[in-house]
């Protein structure tokens, strides 16, 4: 398990580019989220 | 004018584009899901290592599918203000701002992932070669033309001056997907083209293909939702 | 003709015309977008004298010699040939027989002295033991 996490030494670019697209795309749909209940409202 | 053009247009009505945007939205959104788990999946724990670049070449599973979309949606969106410009129909530049953001944020993720891979294979975070250069103007051309739509109060206004950007800005796009041909560049070429067998083991391409779908219907989910919340701000 | 038509032929004529505009554009800032030079572009003359440039070609095998922290190689487009010499950390994926892109000047002496050396690897990905089955069947239609 460690081993993958590793990512054979390459674990901050691997992570760094998964994670920060993660985090982007869970920004944008939050973001929206809130653009959708504000133009409800 | 011919039934089929009638249909067209009544679709291009934003009253009645909306409750087919929220049906669209949700089976989009939860495919999206759906296709990036098992695109993860596949590129994380069933493609092989790379026997040049290791670990590190699985960044190609963001990356590529993330700069596919910046350019397809740029066009995608350029289609659209081109549209309205031509028709004057309400609901393409609606279509075309709903789309600029997530263009953005994509033209966005393929840099950053790209400047994450180029560090530990090219040795390099950042080169002004043709492919990279061509990608960021693309960035500042997503940027210029939300930047334009914002300044400009009147939205229908707001419309038109961001359609000219947008149109004027497409010649970019086939800059950057030639670059790597025409130019001597550090970006290697294309593994995947129309014209030719892709130089991919099958796995790591069924992996970048999965999640280039996840991304697609992502944006279109992502893009259905945000043109319901401007038909609502016009329209109110 | 329809303003609706004419509309959109204003608009196909202005794309055309943008289109060909850089096209111009491009063609004249040709030289400035060329990212590196090959060896047969150096020996032809066609690099910048007497300023930084970059070469690119692929590392030729068995030319890599450490020395120290300096190290020297040769860059080769399988036409021309140049020595480098370059003193610094290489990237990870520098491999002699691969393509190399090195920062730097050209002596007087022919000897590229690089300041900066990024790995330039090609877009093909497979597992390693694709790759090994593939060197080993270069290698009997070498010898055959």
């Amino acid at each position: 398990m460690s081993e993958f996490f590793a990512m054979g030494g390459y674990a901050l670019y691997v992570w760094g580019s998964y994670g920060v697209t993660a985090a982007l795309l869970a920004l944008e749909v939050f973001f929206l989220r809130k653009r959708v209940r504000e133009t409800k409202a | 004018m011919t039934a089929s053009s009638i249909r067209w247009f009544w679709y291009a009505s934003p009253q009645t584009f909306f409750p087919l945007a929220g049906t669209i939205a949700r089976w989009c959104g939860l495919a999206a899901a759906l296709l990036a788990a098992a695109g993860l999946y596949v590129g994380l724990f069933i493609a092989p290592t790379d026997a040049q670049q290791g670990e590190a070449y699985r960044i190609i599973f963001i990356h590529v599918p993330a700069a596919w979309m910046s350019m397809f949606l740029y066009v995608v969106m350029a289609c659209w203000a081109a549209l309205g410009l031509a028709f004057n129909t309400r609901l393409s530049g609606m279509m075309a701002s709903a789309i600029a953001p997530t263009g953005a944020l994509f033209t966005f993720i393929a840099l950053w992932t790209g400047s994450l891979w180029g560090k530990p294979t090219w040795g390099t975070w950042w080169v002004w070669d043709a492919r990279l250069t061509s990608e960021l103007i693309l960035l500042f051309l997503y940027f210029g033309f939300m930047a334009l739509q914002a300044a400009i109060d009147d939205p229908r206004r707001a419309d038109r001056a961001g359609a000219v950007l947008a149109i004027v800005g497409v010649v970019n796009v086939p800059i950057i997907y030639y670059s790597v041909k025409w130019w001597n560049t550090l970006h290697q070429g294309a593994s995947v083209s129309l014209t030719r067998a892709p130089s991919m083991a099958a796995t790591m391409l069924t992996g970048m293909l999965l999640m280039a779908l996840a991304f697609w219907l992502y944006s279109i989910a992502v893009t259905m939702v945000r043109v319901r919340c401007i038909i609502k701000e016009r329209e109110a | 003709m329809k303003p609706r038509h004419k509309r959109l032929a204003a608009i196909a004529l202005g794309v055309a015309a943008l289109g060909i505009a850089a096209a111009l554009v491009l063609a004249a800032f040709e030289k400035n977008l060329v990212f590196f030079f090959t060896p047969s572009q150096i020996a032809a003359n066609e690099a910048p004298q007497g300023r930084t440039f970059r070469i690119g070609g692929m590392v030729l095998a068995g030319s890599v010699k450490r020395e120290g922290v300096e190290v020297r190689f040769v860059v080769t487009d399988t036409a021309k040939e140049i020595p480098v010499l370059y003193r610094g950390a290489l990237p990870d994926l520098f491999r002699e027989g691969k393509g190399v892109v090195a920062q730097g000047q050209l002596g007087p002496d022919g000897v590229f002295r690089a300041r900066e050396v990024l790995a330039k690897h090609d877009e093909n990905y497979m597992p390693p033991e694709a790759a090994h089955a593939v060197e080993q069947a270069q290698k009997t239609l070498q010898t055959k």
